[in-house]
């Protein structure tokens, strides 16, 4: 309360001050979706008691010369489907102050930080996955010099939302140094060489509350990163290694945590390479040791692999980032066949392969564990990794312009995806699957267009024991869903008026009653910065993933309304 | 409970009072100043960005299918339009770091002549007042945002060259 009067104060005091003298500029959105949901017990889609749900936000920010302050009011009245369970009621779910020069930039109430790559601390937003462990409390950042970046912050975590924000149990503090010396050293720069080196210290509070294991109050973690451009190549890194942290995550062992990423790539115009190597083991970081899933991270450890667009590959088999371990790598091509040439047509031809895999990390078990006094459970070190599989995804896509107004691009797709690990249905073991999508674009006249894809995706054939057997084995069924095909076709009228139909249809599950179409229908109407959107029709089970966090969002059969709009 | 809602209501009804005083005098929204990255790393702030005249500022990431398809249908008339109007396009990629690695493999693969900066952790996007991606700004010389127009379909690209025209007749 009084926190509260205090913020509005000095936004006041900011504005009408200075309202005079010179005008601030307010800037913000909002986002609207509301739901009518009906019952479809063919795809297990269940009414929710309200029958109609709604999420709501508007950001307001205001700047002021030096001074800034912003606000968002949120509403889960109830949440939509499948949006997290800890986001409900009505009120504020962000405010902030904030003084920014060329030297200092100040922020007192909440805010979103990165440090690095973010393997230490990163607090940020995702509304539509339903994700927010911004920082509130005091982040301060200084500029002492073209090149240099220190920072710090101090706070506490957001865990969610009822009726206004709740905060984790942990206290959150930490700095960060980041020095870009082709910046600070003009002569690096006449070199064409790019060099930059950093760090980063974050560390937690949290009480031991436990009757029976003594548990570390202070935890921290820290680490170094660089990284190095000349000329087309590129390599940069990071390592950072985090203190005794027992948690719900670890199973309440005592063990120390690394996780380290690097990329090394090279690209000129019309070619781009990239290689990612990543390795992780108990790196889980959370504000309050008891949480799971999304609530409470402090740090961000990003999953290795490409975030795909369709639908198909991208929300019914998708890999999420394991905290607790895992060995990854990925390579990534992108080369444009140059226009005018014979092989490139008039407007070029780019071709592009992705290949991503992750392994359980190999370790080594402590056999005293659980007897000893360490608590230690087990030993590894960086990139020691076993054979068991946890991923795996080949990609090709390839585009091509035919003429001014007809392009078209034919994708596949190979996902091996263990179950047991990165659980996303009940299905236990690998699941494998190919998938062909095909996909053109023509544009009729000036801002009328018709675009349309055919995805298809074929999963692994199971025996009655699970196993794995060829396609054209007999008895042998589809595991887990079995497969699918995906019609859309989306046709842009004019500028305003879009029309999207799509069937989903599970035409090849094991269970004949279950192979149901999934049809929806969307119309959108976009003006300027404004989207509305209606959409009608059945949904299925999926999991939504934005930067390798994933969110399984149930099936459903109804309406669902949507305004968006900035200012 | 009941105070602090009084406390909204008054900080609410200052505050639009306030604003629509101020859009009376003046509508322009001004561009937010942000520190970003470039693919290499380099600082810069988003008030350097009109120096050299008007820019086009459009939010992509490599993982949104509608952004690619704008910034490339853009890139065959790029040079034009750089010759017509000495606009230069920024594109704001807001891929995190988990597909961030594969911004400048795309950026340089399709062989974009745009000044690309990064927004890892969404910051220059929520001051832009970003919902969703593709986005994109048409900001004039003096950092005021004219244009603005959320979401792609083909043929949006000639909306913003109208609005180029209207610029450059001003």
């Amino acid at each position: 309360m009084r926190k509260l009067s205090i913020i509005c104060s000095l936004l006041l005091l900011s504005t009408t001050t200075y309202s005079q003298l010179e005008r601030g500029n307010f800037t913000g959105n909002l986002e609207t979706t509301f739901q009518y949901l009906n019952k479809d017990s063919l795809i297990g889609a269940t009414q929710p008691p309200s029958k109609a749900l709604l999420n709501s936000y508007m950001n307001v920010y205001y700047t002021h010369g030096n001074f800034r302050g912003g606000l968002r009011f949120e509403s889960y009245l109830p949440r939509i489907q499948g949006y997290p369970t800890n986001f409900q009621g009505t009120g504020l779910g962000m405010r902030y102050v904030g003084y920014a020069n060329h030297f200092i930039d100040a922020t007192v109430g909440n805010f979103y930080e990165q440090f690095g790559a973010g393997l230490t601390l990163r607090a940020y937003e995702d509304r539509a996955l339903g994700y927010d462990n911004m920082l509130d409390g005091v982040r301060v950042k200084l500029m002492p010099f073209r090149g240099i970046v220190v920072k710090g912050v101090y706070g506490l975590q957001r865990l969610g939302f009822n009726g206004g924000i709740t905060h984790s149990s942990g206290v959150v503090r930490g700095g960060d140094a980041e020095f870009n010396l082709s910046q600070i050293f003009p002569k690096i720069a006449e070199k064409e060489v790019d060099f930059m080196i950093g760090g980063s210290f974050v560390s937690k509070f949290q009480e031991d509350n436990d009757d029976l294991l003594i548990l570390p109050q202070n935890v921290a973690t820290y680490g170094g990163r660089m990284a190095l451009n000349y000329k087309g190549f590129t390599l940069n890194g990071e390592y950072v290694v985090k203190g005794q942290d027992p948690s719900q995550d670890n199973g309440f062992i005592y063990n120390p945590g690394f996780a380290t990423v690097i990329n090394a790539g090279y690209s000129r115009k019309g070619l781009g390479i990239l290689f990612s190597a990543k390795s992780v083991d108990n790196m889980s970081f959370r504000s309050d040791r008891t949480k799971v899933l999304q609530v409470g991270l402090i740090n961000y450890l990003p999953a290795l692999n490409k975030t795909h667009t369709y639908n198909l590959v991208a929300s019914l088999y998708p890999y999420a980032t394991q905290p607790t371990g895992e060995v990854a790598f990925q390579g990534d091509i992108v080369y444009t066949i140059p226009k005018g040439s014979k092989i490139g047509g008039k407007y070029g031809t780019t071709i592009s392969l992705n290949a991503s895999t992750a392994f359980r990390p190999k370790r080594t078990p402590n056999l005293n564990y659980p007897g000893d006094s360490t608590g230690v459970a087990y030993s590894t070190s960086p990139f020691r990794m076993s054979d068991s599989l946890y991923w795996l995804d080949i990609n090709a896509s390839i585009y091509r312009k035919f003429t001014k107004n007809f392009s078209a691009s034919l994708s596949y797709f190979h996902l091996a995806l263990n179950n047991n690990v990165a659980a996303v249905t009940k299905q236990p073991g690998v699941i494998r699957s190919n998938t062909f999508v095909f996909e053109f674009l023509y544009k009729f006249k000036k801002q009328s267009s018709l675009r349309a894809e055919l995805q298809v995706m074929l999963v692994n054939r199971i025996d009655s024991l699970n196993n794995r057997v060829p396609f054209n084995t007999k008895g042998a069924k589809p595991t887990d869903h079995g497969d699918w095909a995906t019609l859309m076709v989306e046709y842009a009228i004019n500028s305003h008026w879009m029309i999207n139909v799509m069937d989903q249809y599970n035409f090849g599950n094991p269970k004949k009653s279950s192979r149901a179409h999934h049809p929806y229908i969307t119309v959108a109407y976009v003006t300027g910065p404004t989207r509305v959107s209606v959409g009608y029709g059945r949904q299925r089970a999926g999991m939504f993933c934005v930067g390798g966090v994933c969110r399984y969002v149930p099936a459903s059969n109804g309406l669902t309304l949507s305004v968006t709009h900035s200012f | 409970m009941k105070k602090i809602g009084l406390l909204f209501i008054a900080c609410a009804v200052v505050f639009s009072s306030f604003s629509q005083e101020k859009h009376e005098s003046n509508k322009d929204k001004k561009l937010p100043v942000v520190q970003l990255k470039t693919m290499t790393g380099e600082l810069v702030n988003t008030s350097e960005l009109t120096a050299n005249g008007p820019v086009i500022i459009s939010f992509w990431a490599t993982w949104c299918a509608p952004c690619k398809r704008e910034l490339n249908t853009i890139s065959d008339v790029y040079d034009d339009w750089k010759d017509e109007f000495g606009v230069t396009l920024v594109a704001v990629s807001i891929d995190d770091e988990k597909t961030k690695g594969q911004v400048p493999t795309y950026v340089n693969g399709r062989a974009w002549d745009y000044l690309v900066v990064m927004d890892p952790n969404s910051d220059f996007k929520r001051a832009m007042g970003v919902n969703n991606v593709p986005h994109t700004f048409l900001v004039d010389k003096d950092g005021v945002i004219v244009y603005s127009h959320n979401n792609y379909t083909p043929g949006d690209e000639d909306l913003l060259y109208q609005e180029l025209v209207k610029l450059k007749q001003k």
